[in-house]
C-alpha cells in the first residue's frame, strides 16, 4: 500500500535535461522508481540514459501512460508547467523549485484542486514509499526502510534527520512526504493525514512541524476529531524572532500568530505526543511501536 | 520587502487613494520648509522606519507651528526608534514624513493579504481603525470583516460594495472606500505583495483618506519588479543579514555566542531549539542550503568568524545533495584563512562522510568530530561556557 505514489506509479520529470533534473531523475529510477521519461521543450527523442524525452507532457503521457510528474524548472516558470501536467492527465504533481511568487502558486492551485490532483509543494524534498520502493524527489533514498510509520513535515534536512534516526531504531517508514518550506503548498497535513488515516499499512505518524501559519493548528484539530492512529510531533522553531523569515518562506511568526509554542499547545490538546528534543524521535517511536 | 509609509502612499496614491498632503524631508531645515508650505497651523511628522507601534514610541508627533519645527525634526532624525517591534537596539531615523493635520470622523481598517489555507487573495475590514489588527482580532473579533477573491473572477465589484457598506451607510463615503479597495488590490497583485494596508483609512468630512498605508512585496516575487530594489532601505535591514543573502546563505542575527551552521532550514530552527534545550544560546540562524558548494560553505564560516561574539561553532550538516568532503574543505579552507583560533564542534552526516572525517583528522584544526547530534550540542554548549 503506502500512499500517494507506489510500484506501479509511472513517472516524468519536467525539465529532466537539466542538471538537477537529469541528477535526481536517475537517482530516483536507482531507488526503483518507474522513471518512464522526461519532458524538455525541443529535445523530444533524445534520451537521457535510457530515459526517452519529449516536448510536451500530453506527448509524455500518450507514449508512457505516465501519472505522476517531478518537476524541476526555475521559479520564475514554474506556474505553466504545473498547469500543463494538470491538463495533460497527471494525478499526482511534485514541485521540488524553491522561490515561486506565491501568488503564482495560489493561481495554479485553484486549478489543481478543482480537477482533484495532488500538488506536493513547491519547495518541497518530495514524496517516497519505501515498501514500494518508488520515490519522487530529492531525498537521499538510503537512510528510508519499508515499516508502519508515515512521515509529514513542511521541511527537507530534517525530515532526513528524523527518518535515519527511525531506520537506525530498526522503525521503517511506509510514506514521507514533504509538504514544503511556502506559505502556498498543495497538499497540507490534514490531506495527508486523512490518507494515512485510510492506509492500513500505516500504524503511526511522525508529524514535524515549523513556525509559522497555522497548519498545525488545524492537524491537531482533525486528529482530535477522531484520526486514530498514534501521532507523534515535532515543531521547529521555538527560539526565532517575531518577522523574520527563518529560511523557509513560509517559516514566519507573524503578529504573534504562527509561534512554536501555539502549535506545540494545540497538539499536545489534541493527544499528541510532542517531542522537544528532535534527536528522541527515533527513540520514542521504537517505543511507541514496542 | 518592506516598504516605508511614504512609499506605501505614492503606490496607492498613484492608483487613485486620496492621501494628506505632506512631503519627505532628510533635515531639519527641510523638515521647518515643508511644514511651512502646508500652511497649517499645525503639522504632524512621522519618522520612517520599518516598525510598527511608532505612534507609542514617539515617533509620530503632531506639532504647532508656534513651536521650534527645527528641533522638533531634530529629536528624530538621524536618531535611533525603539518601537515594540524594533528590538531595544532600534532602527535608524533617515526621513521624515511632514504632513498636513486633518480633521479625522471617523477610523476604519484595510487589509489585504494572501490568506495561507485558502491560497486566496482575503480582503480584511473594519470600522474601527488605528489599533493594530491583531489587537482589534483580540479586542473586537466579530468587527472585522473578511471576503475572499476568486481566484479567476478577480475582485467583483458587489464584493468590494459589501465591505464599502460595512464600513459606511453614507453612498458618498462607500463609494469611494470601494475605489480604494480596488487600488490596493490592484497594488497586491501587480506588485505581488504579501500585505497591502491602509490603518486609519479615515473619514475627513466628505473626504476618504489614507492616513497611514504599509506595504510588503513577497520576495519570491521580487524578480519580477527590479525597479523596486530602487526603494529598498538597507539601513533598515542587519548588514550582516543582507550580505550572507547576496552569497546566497539564509541568516538571522541572535543574542547568544553559538555560531551555527546547518543545512536546511527546518533542521537549522531545530539546531538552534536543541542548543537552548541544553542551556546554550544560538548567535544566529545560518542556513547554506541543500547543495552548498564550497565556497557558499567558506563564505558561511567567514560570517561567523568575523562575528566577535561567537565563542564556538556548532556545524550540523545532513549530507544528501552537499556533500560530506565539500563542506570539509569550505570549512577547512576558511578557518586556515582567517587563523582564528575558535572551536568548532562538528556533527556530520550523510555522503562521503569517511572524507569529510579524515579531510578534518589530517587539518590538525581545532575541529572536534562527534557523532551523535545530541551529544555534538551537549558540547558545543559546554565549550561556550568554558571560553
Amino acid at each position: 500500500m503506502a500512499i500517494l505514489v507506489n510500484r506501479e506509479s509511472r513517472v516524468i520529470c519536467q525539465g529532466i535535461t537539466g542538471r538537477n533534473g537529469t541528477f535526481h531523475s536517475l537517482a530516483c529510477r536507482d531507488y526503483g522508481t518507474k522513471m518512464v521519461g522526461g519532458v524538455t521543450p525541443g529535445k523530444q527523442g533524445e534520451f537521457v540514459d535510457g530515459i526517452p524525452v519529449f516536448n510536451t507532457v500530453w506527448n509524455a503521457v500518450q507514449e508512457t501512460g505516465a501519472d505522476v510528474s517531478l518537476i524541476f524548472v526555475p521559479a520564475a516558470h514554474a506556474k505553466d508547467p504545473i498547469l500543463e501536467a494538470v491538463d495533460a492527465g497527471i494525478q499526482v504533481i511534485v514541485c521540488i523549485t524553491e522561490g515561486i511568487p506565491p501568488l503564482d502558486t495560489a493561481s495554479v492551485l485553484y486549478t489543481v484542486r478543482e480537477q482533484g490532483r495532488f500538488l506536493i509543494g513547491p519547495n518541497t524534498p518530495g514524496v517516497i514509499s519505501p515498501p514500494e520502493e518508488c520515490k519522487v524527489g530529492i531525498m537521499p533514498g538510503y537512510i528510508h526502510k519499508p515499516g508502519p510509520v508515515g512521515v509529514i513535515s513542511r521541511s527537507g534536512t530534517l525530515t532526513y534527520e528524523v527518518v535515519d534516526q527511525l531506520t537506525r531504531e530498526g522503525v521503517g517508514q511506509s510514506t514521507c512526504i514533504g509538504l514544503g518550506g511556502d506559505p502556498i503548498v498543495g497538499l497540507g497535513f490534514v490531506d495527508v493525514l486523512k490518507m494515512f488515516k485510510d492506509d492500513p499499512q500505516t500504524e503511526a505518524v511522525v508529524l514535524i512541524g515549523e513556525i509559522g501559519g497555522s497548519a498545525e493548528e488545524e492537524a491537531a484539530e482533525y486528529i482530535k476529531a477522531g484520526f486514530g492512529k498514534p501521532v507523534v510531533a515535532y515543531i521547529a522553531g521555538r527560539l526565532a524572532p517575531p518577522g523574520k523569515r527563518m529560511g523557509h518562506a513560509g517559516a514566519i511568526i507573524s503578529g504573534g500568530s504562527g509561534t512554536a509554542q501555539g502549535k506545540i499547545k494545540a497538539l499536545e490538546d489534541a493527544g499528541v505526543t510532542v517531542v522537544q528534543n528532535i534527536t528522541q524521535v527515533g527513540t520514542i517511536l521504537k517505543d511507541l511501536l514496542g | 520587502m518592506h516598504l516605508h509609509e511614504y512609499q506605501s502612499k505614492e503606490l496607492l496614491a498613484k492608483r487613485g487613494v486620496q492621501v494628506p498632503r505632506g512631503s519627505l524631508c532628510y533635515d531639519p531645515l527641510e523638515g521647518l520648509i515643508a511644514a511651512r508650505q502646508l500652511r497649517s497651523d499645525k503639522v504632524v511628522l512621522k519618522a520612517q522606519v520599518h516598525a510598527g507601534g511608532r505612534g507609542k514610541a514617539g515617533a509620530v508627533a503632531v506639532v504647532s507651528m508656534d513651536e521650534d519645527i527645527r528641533a522638533r525634526a531634530a529629536e528624530v532624525l538621524g536618531k535611533r526608534m525603539v518601537t515594540e517591534q524594533t528590538g531595544p537596539q532600534g532602527k535608524p531615523v533617515s526621513a521624515l514624513l511632514v504632513e498636513e493635520v486633518l480633521h479625522i470622523d471617523k477610523e476604519m481598517y484595510l487589509g489585504i493579504i494572501l490568506s495561507r489555507g485558502s491560497a486566496r487573495i482575503t480582503i480584511m475590514a473594519s470600522p474601527f481603525g488605528g489599533v493594530d489588527i491583531e489587537t482589534l482580532a483580540r479586542d473586537k473579533p466579530d468587527q472585522i470583516y473578511t471576503t475572499q477573491v476568486h481566484p479567476l473572477r478577480g475582485l467583483t465589484d458587489y464584493k468590494a460594495r459589501a465591505i464599502a457598506y460595512r464600513l459606511s451607510d453614507s453612498k458618498k463615503i462607500a463609494t469611494q472606500i470601494m475605489d480604494v479597495i480596488a487600488a490596493m488590490y490592484n497594488t497586491f497583485l501587480e506588485l505581488d505583495c504579501s500585505l497591502v494596508e491602509i490603518n486609519p483609512l479615515i473619514v475627513s468630512g466628505e473626504r476618504v483618506v489614507a492616513l497611514d498605508a504599509k506595504i510588503t512585496l513577497d520576495d519570491s516575487g521580487l524578480f519580477r519588479h527590479p525597479e523596486m530594489e530602487l526603494w529598498r532601505d538597507r539601513s533598515q535591514e542587519d548588514s550582516l543579514e543582507l550580505s550572507a543573502k547576496k552569497d546566497g546563505l539564509s541568516y538571522i542575527k541572535l543574542d547568544g555566542n553559538i555560531g551555527c551552521i546547518v543545512n536546511g532550514a527546518g533542521l537549522a530552527m531545530a539546531t538552534l531549539d536543541l542548543i537552548s534545550l541544553h542551556g546554550g544560546a544560538p548567535a544566529n540562524f545560518l542556513d547554506v542550503g541543500g547543495g552548498a558548494s564550497e565556497q557558499v560553505v567558506g563564505d558561511a564560516m567567514s560570517i561567523l568568524l568575523d562575528d566577535n561574539r561567537v565563542k564556538v561553532i556548532f556545524i550540523n550538516i545532513f549530507g544528501g545533495i552537499l556533500r560530506c568532503d565539500v563542506l570539509a574543505r569550505g570549512v577547512i579552507r576558511a578557518l586556515r584563512r582567517q587563523q582564528v583560533a575558535i572551536p568548532v564542534i562538528a556533527r556530520i552526516e550523510g555522503t562521503n562522510i569517511h572524507v569529510g572525517r579524515r579531510l578534518f583528522e589530517e587539518s590538525g584544526l581545532p575541529v572536534q568530530m562527534i557523532g551523535s547530534l545530541d551529544e555534538a550540542a551537549k558540547r558545543a554548549v559546554e565549550v561556550a561556557k568554558t571560553v
